[in-house]
């Protein structure tokens, strides 16, 4: 009970500071902050908005897991923004040359990006055991080679081939078939509730998510591989004395990140049915965001995608109220991770303290009665 | 023993840099380019460079203290719009002074974070980079009613080096020798005057503080006090420690003059490399800075060769609207590719002389198959190059020993 207390006070406390800090911020350049919190509540409780944020959630839980796992043996992943934008981009292509039944159709797309992804993410993983490389630098690299390289490229070969009449919505790859396009879940939340109005769709790769979210705790709790994961992360030198390679260790983490990185994009393209030219960035970087948030835990990760989302959600509703800058949600974004590192940082070490004293206490007593 | 090894350093990057022009030329002289050897070319290497080698060196004093900084590309941006908005609102070299304060800001939250609260280093730095383009798109929201662009700034005026590269003191019009070499139009030695003449003319007075740094940061860092005990932070705290010397303290002044020098890069790309404040411009310089670092071992001199190196493509890369001269790098590659399995052949390195000279003939074939190179392939150029020379060199890279570790007073 005292233990959840502390797990929960860090990341409370983080969120009242953050909102502190932001009525400042929004106080001081004129608008009134309890207005606009009114106005982002007031939205979220509508069911088209939280249809909405349960979308954008998505991605983010993704992402959150693909980081989580390499934190977890304290190996930073900054590549999920390249590893998903580029495992979309093939996923999409390979898709659209295809017609199959959707139920070979929807699985291939998926095992190419996770394949894609995994591959792109092992060249740093690779890299890291035979070369030496920090996993840090080679991701960074491997993100612009990803982003500014190949997207620059296929912008411009798509408006090659188009012409001079192109426009923003014949750019990108070629559409893919229906039978590739996952399903939407609106037919399982309107058995709950009403019918979901103004054409919004729950995304069927919610349900994916939540398998993916499972998986990665069952991973961690109940199997071999994720115990020698958190061993390697924890120490690798006596992780290796219980013979746990620790070279093997840091490729698997590296590719199964990269395959829950190829999944991010499968999000827009079940919504969009192709890999668009301005294909949604930075979902990679916010995800580690919300994988710290959220401590790598399973559950955690939910409630900070959740949170995320809903801020990102909210800047729409401030924008049309006018109640404040839309561009506060991300500002919050920023300060609750901060606040909320630095509070995870206070609570482990006030948390040790505790331990400490219990243990001596506890040894005393125990000399006492001898 | 090796005789290049025995030569004092500035003298060996002498001969490097000699060879690397030699090569240059050569390469020139059997394609249809001139750009390799221009005098824009040089200068546009110059101007990129500056950024990423400031925020490299921001990444030098940071690391030598044992804190890694990937937030640097946030203290950039930091220092971009800071830098805009004071350019714009008092004037060139008023808006620098801020864009250094403002880098400052995101370092000393560096500091507080990795130093006072033991946070890890990689943690605090990306939450820092994702502060930075938020709060600036807030700021520029609020300031300048546009989430993503200001309006104009402006820049101190660039100088040209006397007697080097003319220029004039009142009416006195000062010689210009490199024009009249590179008018003699002798192979090899004209070239390389066109390069220096980038280097001298029409320079921007950031660059010249830039490289003045080198030298500067060197004598700081090895011959002062200070930075011996900088440097105790990075490699030996509890060494550091047990002289009485207080760590925290210099960790915090080392992580502050980083963001402070990567402010200053900031408001460098946001009042002259574009003139104005632009989300999104920064480019990802931050991080290339970090390679820099890498690939210059930690070391000052070495930093600002590897921003050189990056900025050289980079420059190309604008100038080159056809494609021919980043083509001609196809076969510079090539050849340094091949020199890399010749040297590997020598170590009896067995993986090395595999991968270079595959890597070297793939090269080599693509330059003689291609008449042009996409210009995506420039775009990703920079990036390829530090893979690669991490690829072949990591291992003869030396990191400070406590760079990324946990430090606290009294433990250990």
């Amino acid at each position: 009970m005292r233990k959840l207390l502390f797990n929960l006070a860090a990341p409370v406390g983080a969120f009242v500071l953050t909102l502190v800090i932001s009525s400042i911020a929004l106080w001081l350049f004129g608008s009134n902050p309890f207005e606009a919190y009114a106005d982002m509540l007031g939205h979220a409780s509508r069911l088209e908005t939280q249809i909405e944020i349960l979308n954008r959630a998505t991605p983010l839980y993704l992402s959150a897991v693909a980081a989580a796992i390499g934190f977890r043996m304290n190996l930073f992943n900054i590549g999920v923004e390249g590893q998903y934008l580029f495992s979309f981009l093939i996923a999409a292509q390979v898709g659209s040359l295809v017609t199959l039944p959707a139920i070979l159709h929807i699985p291939l797309i998926m095992i190419v990006a996770m394949s894609v992804g995994a591959m792109f993410a092992g060249i740093a993983g690779i890299l890291k055991v035979t070369r030496g490389i920090n996993e840090v630098i080679s991701t960074i690299m491997l993100n612009s080679i990803a982003i500014s390289g190949l997207l620059a490229a296929l912008q411009q070969r798509w408006q090659a081939d188009q012409g001079e009449n192109f426009t923003s919505t014949t750019l990108g790859t070629t559409p893919i078939a229906e039978s590739g396009l996952l399903p939407k879940l609106n037919g399982v939340v309107e058995i709950f509730t009403r019918e979901i109005g103004q054409g919004r769709e729950l995304t069927g790769m919610l349900a994916i998510a939540i398998v993916v979210g499972i998986v990665y705790h069952l991973l961690l709790t109940r199997m071999r591989f994720g115990f020698d994961l958190r061993a390697s992360g924890l120490n690798p030198f006596a992780a290796r004395a219980g013979g746990v390679p620790p070279k093997h260790m840091v490729v698997a983490a590296m590719v199964l990140s990269g395959a829950v990185a190829g999944l991010i994009g499968m999000v827009e393209l079940a919504d969009g049915g192709k890999f668009p030219p301005d294909p949604i960035q930075g979902l990679g970087f916010a995800g580690i965001a919300v994988a710290l948030l959220g401590r790598n835990h399973p559950g955690g990760m939910v409630f900070s995608a959740l949170l995320f989302a809903f801020l990102d959600v909210s800047a729409g509703i401030l924008q049309s109220t006018q109640a404040a800058t839309k561009e506060i949600v991300n500002i919050m974004q920023a300060i609750v991770l901060i606040v909320a590192v630095i509070a995870y940082g206070i609570s482990k070490r006030v948390q040790g303290r505790e331990e400490a004293r219990t243990t001596a206490e506890a040894l005393q007593s125990a000399e006492a009665n001898a | 023993m090796n005789p290049v090894k025995e030569l004092p350093a500035w003298a060996r990057w002498a001969l490097y840099a000699f060879a690397g022009i030699l090569l240059l030329t050569a390469v020139q002289s059997i394609s249809d380019t001139e750009r390799l050897t221009a005098v824009s070319s040089s200068r546009e290497m110059l101007r990129w460079a500056v950024p990423i080698f400031l925020a490299g060196l921001g990444g030098l004093f940071s690391e030598r203290a044992g804190i890694v900084n990937i937030g640097l590309e946030g203290m950039l941006i930091f220092g971009m719009w800071f830098g805009a908005w004071g350019s714009i609102n008092y004037g060139p070299w008023v808006g620098l002074a801020i864009g250094v304060g403002g880098g400052a800001i995101g370092g000393l939250l560096h500091a507080i974070a990795t130093v006072t609260f033991n946070v890890d280093h990689i943690i605090s730095g990306v939450a820092i980079n994702i502060l930075a383009p938020a709060l600036t798109r807030f700021l520029s929201d609020e300031v300048w009613m546009s989430p993503t662009t200001s309006p104009a700034t402006s820049s101190p005026d660039s100088v040209d080096i006397l007697f080097l590269g003319g220029g004039n003191i009142g009416s006195w019009e000062s010689p210009d020798i490199l024009l009249s070499i590179s008018n003699w139009d002798v192979w090899f030695v004209s070239d390389v005057a066109q390069l220096a003449r980038g280097l001298v003319t029409n320079v921007h007075w950031v660059s010249l503080l830039a490289i003045a740094l080198v030298p500067v940061t060197t004598w700081i860092l090895w011959r002062t006090r200070f930075g011996l005990r900088l440097r105790i932070s990075g490699e030996n705290p509890k060494a550091g420690e047990a002289q009485g010397i207080n760590i925290a303290r210099y960790k915090y002044a080392a992580v502050i003059i980083s963001g402070a020098l990567a402010g200053l890069g900031g408001a460098f790309i946001s009042t002259e490399l574009s003139p104005l404040f632009q989300g999104g411009n920064s480019a990802g310089r931050g991080f290339i800075g970090l390679a820099a670092l890498i690939f210059g071992n930690w070391r000052p001199g070495g930093v600002l060769i590897g921003a050189l190196l990056f900025g050289y493509v980079f420059g190309l890369d604008l100038r080159d609207l056809d494609g021919t001269a980043s083509h001609a790098l196809l076969l510079v590659n090539a050849v340094v590719l091949f020199g890399v399995t010749v040297w590997a052949i020598s170590q009896k390195r067995k993986s090395d002389i595999i991968l270079a000279g595959l890597l070297g003939i793939g090269s080599f074939i693509w330059w003689l198959s291609a008449e042009t190179v996409p210009n995506w392939w420039s775009n990703i150029l920079p990036f390829v190059l530090v893979l690669l020379v991490l690829t072949f060199f990591a291992q003869r890279l030396r990191a400070p020993s406590a760079l990324g570790l946990p430090y606290r007073k009294g433990e250990g």
